[in-house]
């Protein structure tokens, strides 16, 4: 087990260094001169020097990337173009706010998914089930910005048992669950929907499995027999969902921080990308991707735990 | 006569499915006698396997008992709450299954899926049940119990697979076990091992079994008693010997006729045409009929009930009525029998 | 009359690597088949029997190059399959056909029978177009189907007839060897009966050869001129059907047929069991593959491979591979264990 987790964690280092390729190739894969896309239409061609100098976008493309690195391996992701300040300060003020609400969103999607795909397969084709995996299919179909506004419309706005849409604004974030609650429905349900789906299929093929029979055989309750030999194998592949959608939050982040004005990654992403801050962007991008590497790598990890049945080889 | 431990009568079991009612098993009885083998015998499709799913009542959701009893010690647990039968399951009456391979949770060590069967049913702790699991590998003839017992089934070949089901059978010390192909999906030497086993265990603890095989090998070695089934009923039953040496169902004397064997050279297999019926279409009269050499009309209009020869010998051929209209000595696949009548 | 040799496996080998490690690098091997020889002559059935991962369907692959042997020659007619290119094996396709256990998995859902022949054909170019369609009805009413289902698709029709399918899908570019990899076992036995009567047919009208791979001795004795019996990627015996089945030699061979439960009530029969279950194939025992469950194994077994060869008192292409023939025949050596078992 131990040279499994060794490999695995050996493995994810030729794709973070891809990933940070692609991340330092961001600036570069833009048509143009970056540096003149950085200072903007009108600006002079001294400040486009600057900007140039400043960047170090004049050394040959290899000696920028190695610079970077050596920078990004020592913490150091360059300064915003912008404000001046450091882009790992930048980051590390929003890092945990996005991970705390795609954090929050995982463990809704988690709970709500399992209650709702276990009781689908359990009662299976009956007005439960179906009634379940319609809602699901709501959840799966709606896009979360819509669900978010419609969100705000009907509860902030609307009602008075939330705080208003204008207390929503950039008032820093985690400060009442009141607060988080919109977000993190907004962020979960689509996963809920996935997982609640997953589930569902899952725990049918478990069921019609031979050891499901054998089990019946022993004269163990069905209560038994669903919830200790069936349940557990059909979580298996549902972990590798739950991981994949807590990276998918992050991603998703962008937007639903955005609508609730969340000062998040997501957020600083997308302001960053409209002031053309591209050390922001990619310092941004960087940390994230690097965040999915090491949630997928727990993944796999766990998923080999619990399916033993995978040969350690 | 020996002691009945298990009888069934006229059993039908159905499936409900889109197209309609499947009519898997149509007609079964036979009786296992106390210490005894029976050997049920048949076809893909004869609805053998689905008796014995029906004598546990472990029939999938669309599937129904739709007629016939089953007596267990005289009780037909057929009326039995699912609470009682619940306590009959792995306990009394316990089942092994063909694939081995699929047939243990992968995620459940070995000692563990054994030890459930006796914290179930005989009120074990985790301790004394996990101890005794350890007696029962080594029952079975499992090196090393202590060291299996911890393992997981992909640990283990399919052969010690097939000895942890049959320990996990026999935890609870049951009356009747039923075997489902308990050896088809393993190799012959692994097969010998697993059959010598199971008699050896059969001597020393005096339980009934049901075997359900398609191989008449293993039928003729292990069996005393054998329920031959066709499109799902059974068309024969008798003592293996009588079996053997005088087949009367048409059915079964192609069966034999039509069989490589391993132990004599053939010139040429006699084979029997056609194909069993589709569970749609059944015909109208004997199942058999279409197929069969000697089919008369009244065959092909009227199924024919199981005829007892008085020596609990049974067989469903209207060659054996009064009513056969037929010649007296009928050739059915190149040997002769004397109808009745 | 002098037989013609058809097909000549000389040294085959098919190691299967295994990857692992930290870089997917190949760890070992799975020694599927390991060094072996026999011949195949013109008009014969040579059946391989064995156990599961003795590497008897293994070896028919190897020799159609579905799967690259990974040493060793294969002579069909003198020429040698495993050094030809992909271009020139496909020549010699037409002459090597092959019947798998799953008919229906080798056929294309969505093609009628008369497609799944015809194309066939048009891949070896067997007959000019127009003549086809006969040829194609009669095939169907060679291998025992109607002529008129020629245009019906392959899940209306049985596993038995599914069968059939296959074996006119074989013939129909008139092929000299077929290999036949399982080719009954999944079929209930009145419908195996059938099919075996068929190819036991087809045989005598075309003169064809059979390469008869299977598990089920019953089946073998019944359709082969000789058999090789193989254990682990090695064979262990070889010899004309009679000499297999009346006079066995090798120990595993011995053990194997004594295991086959017999139809037959009347005849009270010990069976040899065999101790513990087949070694993995990645790491054979050393010596002779077969002396970790010889009853006979002596220090000479573990160390030294024997050698596949006719011994004192064995009819000629009788041949075993075991060092004690004639010491055990003898009743010289006695068994370390004797473990029998009644049912």
């Amino acid at each position: 087990m131990l040279k499994y987790i060794i490999r695995r964690v050996l493995q994810t280092i030729p794709v973070l260094i891809g990933v940070s390729i692609l991340v330092f190739s961001l600036m570069h894969l833009i048509p143009g001169n970056p540096a003149q896309i950085i200072a903007g239409e009108g600006a002079s061609e001294q400040t486009v020097r600057q900007i140039e100098e400043r960047l170090g976008l004049n050394d040959p493309i290899h000696i920028q990337y190695f610079n970077y690195m050596s920078g990004v391996l020592q913490g150091d992701l360059g300064n915003s173009v912008r404000s001046g300040r450091a882009v790992s300060d930048e980051i590390a003020t929003r890092f945990w706010v996005t991970v705390e609400l795609s954090f929050y969103a995982t463990v809704l999607a988690v709970f709500i998914g399992l209650m709702a795909g276990i009781i689908s397969a359990v009662r299976r084709y009956t007005l439960a089930d179906t009634a379940i995996m319609i809602v699901a299919l709501f959840g799966l179909s709606m896009p979360n910005f819509w669900l978010g506004l419609v969100l705000i419309d009907w509860f902030a706005i609307g009602g008075d048992w939330l705080p208003d849409w204008a207390k929503l604004r950039p008032s820093g974030w985690g400060d009442s669950w009141r607060q988080v609650i919109l977000p993190v429905i907004t962020l979960g349900t689509g996963g809920a929907a996935i997982i609640a789906r997953m589930t569902r299929s899952s725990m049918l093929e478990v069921i019609n499995q031979d050891y499901i029979r054998t089990a019946r055989a022993k004269g163990l309750t069905d209560r038994i027999v669903t919830y200790r030999h069936a349940l557990k194998n059909a979580l298996i592949p549902v972990v590798t969902v739950v991981g994949l959608e807590f990276g998918g939050f992050l991603g998703g982040a962008v937007l639903t921080e955005t609508i609730f004005a969340i000062n998040g990654m997501g957020r600083l992403t997308v302001q960053a990308i409209t002031q053309r801050d591209f050390p922001i962007v990619q310092g941004a991008v960087l940390v994230l991707s690097v965040l999915f590497v090491f949630v997928n790598l727990i993944v796999d990890i766990s998923y080999k735990l619990l399916n033993k049945r995978i040969d350690l080889n | 006569m020996e002691e009945t431990i298990l009888d069934v009568r006229g059993l039908r079991t159905s499936f409900f499915t889109d197209e309609g009612e499947v009519k898997a098993v149509d007609g079964v009885s036979f009786s296992v006698p106390k210490g005894k083998t029976l050997g049920i015998v048949g076809e893909s499709g004869s609805g053998k396997s689905i008796t014995s799913l029906s004598i546990l009542r472990l029939l999938a959701e669309n599937g129904k008992v739709v007629d016939g009893e089953i007596r267990y010690k005289g009780e037909n647990i057929l009326d039995f709450s699912e609470k009682k039968m619940r306590s009959l399951r792995g306990n009394k009456i316990s089942m092994i299954f063909q694939e081995p391979m699929t047939s243990l949770n992968p995620v459940f060590t070995v000692g563990q899926q054994i030890s459930e069967s006796l914290t179930t049913h005989q009120g074990m702790n985790k301790k004394q049940a996990m101890a005794k699991s350890v007696d029962l590998l080594k029952l079975v003839g499992i090196p090393s119990p202590e060291k299996r017992v911890t393992q997981y089934p992909y640990e283990l070949s399919g052969g010690m697979r097939q000895r942890v089901m049959i320990a996990m059978a026999l935890a609870c010390n049951p009356e009747v076990l039923v075997a489902d192909e308990p050896t088809t999906a393993l190799d012959v030497t692994i097969q010998a091992q697993i059959l010598g086993l199971m008699k050896d265990l059969q001597n020393r603890l005096g339980m009934s079994i049901i075997l359900i095989t398609h191989d008449l090998g293993v039928v003729a070695e292990t069996c005393d008693y054998v329920a031959v089934m066709y499109a799902g009923q059974v068309v024969e039953y008798s003592d293996v010997r009588t079996l053997f040496r005088k087949p009367r169902h048409p059915y079964t004397v192609g069966l034999l006729k039509s069989l490589p064997r391993p132990d004599a050279d053939q010139e040429k297999l006699v084979p029997i045409h056609g194909m069993v019926p589709s569970p749609f279409n059944m015909p109208k009269g004997c199942r058999f009929a279409p197929r069969c050499p000697a089919a008369t009309d009244l065959c092909r209009e009227k199924l024919p009930d199981l005829f007892d020869d008085g020596e609990g010998n049974q067989v469903r051929c209207w060659i054996y009525d009064e009513e056969w209209p037929g010649p007296k000595e009928v050739d059915v696949f190149g040997e002769k029998r004397i109808a009745q009548g | 009359m002098e037989k013609k040799e058809l097909l000549k496996v000389d040294g085959l080998k098919q190691h299967f690597p295994i990857k692992g490690g930290f870089f997917g690098r190949t760890v070992n091997h799975v020694k599927a088949v390991d060094d072996i020889s026999f011949t195949v002559y013109e008009g014969e059935t040579v059946s391989i029997v064995g156990e599961s991962g003795c590497g008897k369907s293994t070896t028919g692959r190897a020799i159609l190059r579905l799967e690259e042997p990974s040493d060793g020659k294969v002579y069909f007619e003198g020429t040698d399959l495993a050094s030809l290119s992909k271009s020139e094996m496909r020549k010699y396709r037409k002459d090597l056909q092959i019947i798998f256990q799953d008919p229906y998995a080798s056929i294309n859902p969505r093609q009628s029978i008369s497609d799944v022949l015809n194309e066939a054909m048009e891949i070896q170019n067997v007959l000019p177009r127009k003549d086809r369609r006969k040829r194609i009805i009669e095939l169907l009413e060679t291998v025992g189907l109607n002529g008129s289902q020629a245009d019906r698709y392959p899940h209306e029709f049985s596993g038995g007839q599914r069968q059939r399918i296959g074996i006119a899908r074989a013939l129909s570019v008139n092929p000299k060897l077929i290999i036949c990899d399982e080719a009954v076992s999944a079929l209930d036995v009145s419908i195996q009966a059938q099919v075996l009567n068929l190819l036991d047919e087809l045989q005598d009208e075309y003169g064809l050869t059979y390469l008869f791979i299977s598990h089920d001795l019953g089946v073998v004795r019944h359709i082969s001129d000789r058999v090789i019996v193989m254990y682990l990627g090695k064979i262990m015996e070889i010899g004309d059907k009679k000499s297999i089945f009346d006079n066995p030699k090798h120990p595993y061979t011995k053990a194997l047929l004594s295991a086959i439960p017999v139809p037959d009530p009347d005849r009270e029969r010990e069976h040899i069991v065999l101790r513990g279950d087949v070694p993995s194939p990645i790491d054979p025992p050393t010596g002779c593959r077969f002396h970790t469950r010889c009853p006979f194994a002596q220090e000479k077994c573990r160390v030294d491979v024997p050698e596949l060869i006719e011994h004192d008192g064995m009819e000629q292409g009788h041949e075993a591979a075991c060092h004690f023939v004639e010491e055990i025949a003898s009743g010289q050596l006695k068994p370390n264990y004797m473990e029998t078992a009644s049912f």
